[in-house]
């Protein structure tokens, strides 16, 4: 079920465009969803098209075509490296690995706790700050150096009790 | 502590990629520190005075027409920042101004293109000076409701763009009668979910109606059908944010600050084997040999390999090659690259250029939309080939099957995303065929190997 929280926010994603234009509201509400639940069911994709008026196959021609929205449950935090060639430069794929090696998963995996989905992805538009990482599509974290990559999986395990 | 709070301390602060005061005379970055985004604090730089100057300082008619602005836009010599280097004026000129009906305008923030993170900086930490020049050239083009498209990774920059909308419609900057003009604009967000196809306009608007990002078929291009079939304008980011200084100081100082057919600043995203990365702002026509040293120089010492100097798409060059360069679109063009985004990829003597171009051929295979064989097929078949070559499979005819199958992709196909995973493969093998000829022949690296 999609909350009313969330049924607000599609409503102020409508109000963006033209009344006969509910379509162009499917991007923002598909992401809201994925933010309420983690990904993008079938279930939900239903609601979305039957909110926006719009035919199930446009919504999940949508959901298939973008990077981003999760068509399958991924961990609590999934986390996108940038392998892309700056990136690569300055350590990028050395993140991946470390990673890797730390949570003990390969790319497109999740941990067996249900807590890390780790994903190889493409340019995040951030490549001064590589290596870059962006966490549940909405933190961008900069500049992660190994000693960072460890804060930061230590500190969510700690948070979640997992330490 | 939570997650949030945990992860918001990665988050970055634009101290290294932006307040690095190695700026050259900047326009749009001048004077930020990253908490001086708000609206007061741009009005206290001299923002939204170039509305005023349009608009008249509140009440009445408008002090300049529609047909002056865009005469001053034009006499500035500005040229579309997103990559094409399109004058900016003439784009505008080219939208039915009597057209009954809606028309729209719409900013192209989808910055996805390797190598590119200016918009992005400009949008987190001077989000007003982009909604001034979107009003701005509103009332030049006669356009009521503008859409600002932003790259869907950089959410927290989507977020403090709405932020900044709301501080601009309560101020009365947006929204109806704005300054008492008569005139009406409305501006809103909406964002990318990854995919780097939607930073083609006619892909962007196709994502802006909600649909898959396909580019369509041009002519028609957007001035007479753009956003719902309707004439449609689309810049970049960073044109529209030189659009305030060039009505406040006028054309003539535009093209004065540049070359000229190349006014203005420029922002160059510099990335890759350099000692500070980030993004400088510097008059085009600036050498690049200073833009590296701004840059603080090649990393560790060490000498200049290549640099791809407009993103990840332009063809690489040679360090001789570039060195003697300036950072303008006619010098780049005339060194057979494109000046693009101006995203400055640069890398070092320790550099595999066969492992480089493996990850690009990568990411235009991954990141093809699908609809154009040569392209969905070509990519595909890049990729491989390079990935054996790489991985030491390569065969002696790779080279040149590489070359056939990026000539049969280029000009083949819809949008320019075939052109552009096909000019980085042509470039390299023009310029470091050995490189691929030895890892042919011997399975390896000329260079140690590196992740």
């Amino acid at each position: 079920m999609i909350s009313e929280k969330s049924k607000a926010a599609f409503a102020k994603e409508v109000a963006k465009y033209p009344a006969d234009q509910r379509q162009s509201a499917v991007m923002a509400c598909l992401r809201i969803v994925q933010q309420e639940q983690g990904w993008v069911s079938s279930e939900s994709e239903k609601f979305v098209a039957d909110y926006l008026g719009m035919a199930l196959m446009a919504v999940h021609e949508v959901t298939s075509f973008y990077n981003m929205y999760n068509q399958r449950p991924v961990g609590k935090y999934k986390l996108n490296v940038c392998t892309n060639l700056p990136c690569q430069l300055r350590n990028g794929a050395q993140a991946m690995a470390y990673l890797k090696n730390k949570l003990g998963i390969d790319n497109n995996q999740t941990t067996d706790d249900g807590l890390f989905t780790l994903q190889e992805c493409e340019c995040l538009g951030a490549c001064a700050d590589a290596p870059v990482m962006l966490v549940n599509d909405t933190n961008m974290c900069s500049f992660m150096s190994d000693d960072k990559l460890d804060q930061l999986v230590d500190g969510l395990c700690a948070l979640e009790g997992k330490a | 502590m939570n997650a949030e709070s945990l992860l918001a301390q990665f988050q970055a602060t634009g101290v290294q990629t932006c307040f690095h005061n190695r700026h050259i005379n900047p326009q749009i970055l001048a004077d930020l520190n990253g908490a001086n985004w708000r609206l007061k604090d741009y009005e206290a730089r001299g923002g939204y005075q170039a509305l005023r100057q349009v608009l008249g300082q509140g009440g009445g008619a408008p002090t300049m027409t529609p047909d002056q602005v865009i005469a001053v836009v034009k006499e500035s010599s500005l040229r579309g920042r997103g990559g094409a280097g399109f004058p900016t004026g003439l784009k505008w000129s080219f939208m039915p101004r009597q057209f009954p009906g809606p028309k729209y305008l719409v900013c192209n923030s989808d910055e996805g293109e390797p190598g590119t993170c200016k918009d992005r900086d400009i949008m987190e930490f001077n989000p007003h000076i982009v909604i001034e020049g979107m009003i701005i050239a509103a009332y030049a083009m006669g356009i009521a409701v503008g859409y600002n498209y932003i790259h869907g990774e950089i959410f927290h920059t989507y977020q403090r763009f709405e932020e900044a909308l709301e501080e601009a419609r309560a101020a009365g900057y947006l929204g109806d009668n704005i300054l008492g003009s008569g005139y009406n604009f409305q501006l809103h967000a909406a964002h990318g979910f990854g995919a780097y196809i939607c930073g083609e306009e006619t892909g962007l608007l196709e994502s802006l109606e909600g649909k898959k990002g396909q580019p369509r078929f041009k002519p028609p291009f957007p001035a007479s059908f753009g956003l719902y079939g309707k004439p449609t304008t689309i810049n970049n980011t960073e044109t529209f944010a030189a659009v305030p200084w060039i009505i406040r100081n006028g054309g003539p100082a535009y093209v004065a600050c540049g070359k000229p057919n190349n006014g203005g600043t420029k922002i160059y995203s510099v990335s890759g084997d350099v000692e500070m990365p980030g993004n400088y702002e510097v008059p085009m026509g600036t050498p690049f040999a200073k833009l590296l040293e701004l840059a603080g120089g090649v990393r560790k010492g060490r000498q200049l390999k290549a640099v791809i100097p407009g993103g990840s798409s332009s063809p690489v060059l040679p360090a001789d090659i570039i060195m003697d360069c300036t950072m303008d679109y006619d010098s780049i063009a005339k060194a057979g690259s494109m000046l693009g985004s101006g995203a400055v990829i640069v890398m070092d003597n320790s550099r595999c250029m066969v492992k480089s171009l493996q990850r690009l051929s990568y990411f235009y295979m991954h990141e093809s939309c699908g609809q154009c064989t040569p392209c969905r097929e070509g990519t595909g078949w890049l990729s491989r080939v390079v990935d054996r070559i790489e991985t030491g499979h390569g065969r002696p005819a790779d080279m040149e099957l590489l070359n056939s199958v990026a000539e049969n992709i280029q000009g083949r196909t819809i949008c320019a995303l075939g052109d552009a995973a096909a000019m980085p493969v042509r470039a390299m093998l023009k310029h470091f065929m050995p490189e691929f000829e030895y890892h042919v022949v011997h399975k390896t690296c000329m260079v140690p190997a590196y992740v």
